[in-house]
């Protein structure tokens, strides 16, 4: 498995391709991941000219191990088979599909990544794809999706497009998404991927924007798009756990192991009834913790 | 490649460059016209990669303008290509990592 | 020859201007002069009525003349009337050759551009010449030499007798009858007078301009009545909107909160601060986010800032209302707020000398432990560039720049890493105008670099684990690996203008600009 696949995604920063002002060093913003888009971003008659700087961007500007996201154009347009090759060619680390409403979606572009990546001598499977869900079906398909190709590493709402799908719009409450995320991050764990929320646009509302974070970190999403950088450092501090519960996490790792030497299955750590239930949740925030930079312990 | 009908790439704001390219006759060679903020701190460089980039694409004839606007090397590479094939209509199986490096 | 920081001066400009080269911030420290005094002519009869009716009157009563130096104030900033206005004057009762000792100079004053092209203007002396005057002069079209030099500078530079002022016009927001000027208390309010003090003392002949005559007396003056000569009263001398502004949006720009973040953990890790330490911060969006987050930080610690000194704004009023700052010593008001709070206790109002001049027993600056500053440039030896552009056009200006760099202990320059494609750290200035031996700490967007004089400062940084700390080099080596290594301008022969230093030596030239040529 592409080792890729699991890294950290809390920040998916949009950047439009042809705004060269925007993408000259975004990694001073700190996200996890940037997302250059091709798509919404980009005129119609100036998809050829994204490709271009695309493919520089992609060459030549150090990103220092961001995660570079290229999402192309619609599978129901003519310019995703070109965008593919450019991106591939020039180094992308994952193709976003827009609009993925099933897993033949996925299976045709896993293909073309697959014929650019020998076509441009691209180690094979390391390209990686995620899908964004913008409608009412592309919801209900998915689990399928999700499990439609072992380069899949995570699906994304988008919450714009799937309200106006389903007859509504934005309200600022989250009812109107609360379908689709639960949708969303029930198949994603169970296809064992990552699941992102959809974009927050009011910038001026940043504690709006902080409590729909709280809402989706409480739900299980591994992350948020992010459209300016003066959201990033909000979604971290909610994703990086907190001192008392990093310290909480390693006594339970370490009694955990400790105990199941001696057979103890059940036990209390801090007056809270634990068992090897917990393991995997104590290890993923250690995990965390590291990731985020902030763990000084020894595990 | 020849350069078939004007055309142009790119924009005049902040960091971008506007790139046009014209037919020229054969054997005219390479008209260079530059217009840039940083002329005297980059005027050499933003040369020097207008040229490379016209040489990979195999360009020999062309009258090219550019009016710069504090692009970077990829964004003015980015804009020759495109106006030149713009210039041919190519769209697509562009040659990523050969001619286009 | 060549200077202290590495700048060929031309023997020529030398032999000109009859200056030294610089050699190092204390060069002139306790060497004795004779400080010059004005001429002064005596009112003693009691009818003698000081009020004038027109510019025109008081120049010509004034003894206006070719070759005369007119002395101006900025307080206005971009909303000033009377520079104009004089000039105007001037320039239709035929006089030529005037030059022009001005704090600063700005886009205010565009109007005068066609005064220097015919040779009503041949010298200028001032701070900065923003807008089309910097233009002007880096075209060529001043046929003396411009003189840049910080607001101590121009304090000192008046008071060894190097530049004699024959008329000094003050625009007065509010004066009466017989030349007390305030800053306060009227139509244009500017709320202090800081840079005339010393046009009062040392012109020849003092003008009071005013748009609000008040009865006499108009006192506590800032400039008395004892120093000037005549009033006149005008519709407008200056714009209100322009000079005092409403506050500033705090910034929401990320980059600019990191390095106010940045430059506000150096300051709380370092060992001047402490209860009673002394700040000085300008009016830039990074500067006024860092200075909101250190008086944060001094709330947590309870440690009150002694004093504040230089431009003020509604953020150092606010500290003071809030007791977080014991008094404000003030040069310029940059807003509203500013202005209203000059009547205020422990708001006080200071002379630029007193502020800042070099050769006096002792200035503000000397006493001041931070200082905030910002650069167009800054090189790997740490000079910075305030005034030329990097297209070589004259376009910024000293202020204060170079005397709070040498006077605090602790200066800290915050300066993005690229503005646009032109790296603002490099090898080389375009020009220098503050020395490397006066900036302590750099602060960009990619990180903090600390002069190697000062390990003091560095082993405290890298103990508090508190910034990404880089070295100057890797900073500018880092700039130059996304934008790539660029050239040096190219300029014409002709020295069109001098940046001198504190002390009157000079720092470096600025040359003509011209049309860039490609080497074949």
């Amino acid at each position: 498995m592409n080792p890729n696949k699991k890294r950290l995604r809390r920040t998916m920063m949009f950047l439009n391709c042809q705004k060269p002002g925007l993408i000259k060093d975004p990694y001073i913003y700190k996200p996890d991941s940037i997302m250059l888009d091709l798509e919404d971003a980009v005129a119609e008659k100036e998809k050829d000219a994204a490709r271009y700087s695309l493919y520089h961007a992609l060459q030549e500007i150090d990103y220092r191990g961001v995660e570079r996201v290229v999402r192309i154009n619609g599978l129901d347009s003519e310019f995703w088979q070109e965008d593919i090759r450019a991106a591939v060619a020039g180094g992308a680390d994952s193709i976003r599909i827009p609009k993925t409403e099933s897993a033949e979606d996925v299976k045709m572009v896993e293909q073309a990544v697959r014929a650019a990546e020998e076509e441009f001598h691209i180690e094979s499977g390391r390209t990686l794809i995620m899908a964004a869900i913008e409608s009412a079906k592309g919801v209900m398909n998915c689990l399928d999706i999700c499990e439609a190709s072992e380069r899949l590493f995570g699906i994304a709402l988008s919450g714009g497009d799937y309200t106006k799908d389903l007859q509504t719009h934005i309200t600022g409450t989250g009812v109107e998404l609360m379908g689709a995320r639960q949708h969303m991050i029930i198949a994603a764990r169970a296809a064992g991927v990552q699941c992102f929320d959809t974009v927050y646009t009011d910038l001026d509302d940043m504690d709006g924007f902080r409590k729909d974070v709280e809402t989706i970190h409480a739900m299980g999403f591994d992350g948020k798009s992010i459209i300016n950088p003066r959201q990033i450092s909000i979604v971290h501090d909610i994703y990086t756990p907190k001192e008392k519960d990093i310290i909480f996490a390693e006594k339970v790792v370490k009694e955990i192991d400790a105990k199941s030497a001696l057979g103890i299955g059940v036990f209390t750590v801090d007056g809270k009834m634990i068992d090897i239930a917990f393991y995997d949740g104590a290890k993923r925030t250690i995990e965390l913790a590291k990731a985020s930079g902030v763990y000084k312990g020894d595990l | 490649m020849e350069i078939l009908k004007p055309a142009a790439a790119g924009t005049l704001e902040s960091s971008d460059a506007m790139v046009t390219v014209e037919p020229n006759d054969e054997g005219a060679g390479i008209e260079f016209d530059l217009d840039s903020v940083v002329i005297h701190q980059f005027g050499h460089q933003i040369r020097k990669v207008v040229m490379e980039t016209l040489e990979r694409l195999d360009v020999k004839d062309v009258k090219i303008s550019v009016v710069d606007k504090g692009a970077l090397d990829c964004t003015i590479k980015a804009r020759v290509e495109c106006a030149v094939y713009r210039a041919n209509d190519q769209k697509s199986n562009l040659p990523w990592g050969g001619a286009i490096r | 020859m060549i200077n202290a920081v590495g700048r060929e001066i031309p023997e020529e400009i030398l032999r000109i201007t009859g200056k030294e080269v610089f050699q190092g911030n204390n060069y002139k420290e306790g060497v004795e002069f004779h400080k010059q005094g004005p001429i002064v002519k005596p009112v003693m009869d009691h009818n003698t009525s000081k009020m004038v009716g027109s510019i025109r009157e008081a120049l010509e009563k004034c003894g206006a003349h070719d070759g005369m130096t007119l002395g101006f104030h900025h307080h206005f900033r971009e909303g000033d009337l009377v520079v104009n206005m004089v000039m105007k004057e001037v320039h239709d009762m035929g006089i030529k050759d005037v030059t022009i000792c001005a704090s600063s100079l700005g886009k205010a004053h565009d109007a005068l551009v066609p005064y220097i092209e015919d040779g009503t203007i041949t010298n200028i002396q001032s701070s900065g010449v923003r807008g089309k005057i910097g233009e002007a002069i880096s075209t060529g079209k001043l046929k003396g030499l411009a003189i840049m030099r910080s607001h101590g500078g121009r304090v000192r530079a008046i008071q060894t007798g190097e530049t004699n002022i024959d008329i000094s016009f003050i625009g007065a927001p509010t004066c009466d009858d017989y030349g007390n000027c305030k800053g306060i208390g009227g139509k244009s309010d500017c709320g202090v007078l800081s840079y005339s003090f010393v046009d009062g003392n040392h012109a020849d002949k003092v003008v009071a301009v005013t748009d609000c005559l008040v009865p006499f007396p108009n006192y506590p003056a800032d400039v008395a009545m004892t120093k000037v000569d005549y009033v006149c009263v005008v519709d407008a001398i200056g714009i209100p909107e322009k000079i005092a502004t409403g506050a500033a949006k705090p910034t929401t720009d990320v980059r600019k909160l990191m390095m106010a973040d940045y430059c506000t953990q150096v300051v709380v890790n370092t060992p001047y601060f402490k209860e009673g330490f002394s700040y000085q911060t300008g009016v830039g969006g990074a500067s006024i986010a860092s200075a909101a987050s250190l008086a944060k930080i001094m709330r947590e610690r309870g440690i009150k800032m002694g004093f504040a000194v230089g431009g003020m704004s509604k953020g150092m009023v606010d500290m003071l209302d809030e007791g977080l700052v014991g008094k404000l010593l003030d040069t310029q008001d940059f807003d509203l707020f500013a202005v209203n709070s000059v009547k205020r206790p422990n708001h006080h109002r200071i002379s630029a000398g007193a502020y800042a001049n070099p050769f006096n027993k002792g200035s503000f600056v000397n006493k001041l432990d931070y200082v905030v500053l910002a650069a167009l440039e800054v090189d790997t030896n740490f000079n910075c560039n305030v005034v030329v552009g990097s297209d070589g056009r004259i376009t910024g200006a000293q202020g204060g720049h170079p005397d709070a760099a040498q006077g605090a202990k602790c200066t800290i320059v915050i300066c993005p890493l690229l503005q646009g494609r032109t790296p603002a750290i490099c090898t080389d200035v375009t020009t220098v105008t503050t020395p490397g031996e006066s900036i302590d700490v750099v602060v960009t967007d990619y990180g903090v670099a600390v002069n190697p004089a000062r390990q003091d400062l560095l082993k405290a940084l890298k103990a508090a684990d508190c910034v990404p700390l880089k070295t100057i080099e890797e900073l500018r080596d880092i700039a130059y690996s996304i934008v790539g290594e660029p050239e040096a301008v190219q300029f014409g022969d002709r020295i069109v203008g001098i940046i001198e230093a504190r002390d009157g030596t000079i720092m470096d030239v600025v040359r003509e600009i011209k049309d860039y040529e490609f080497e074949d």
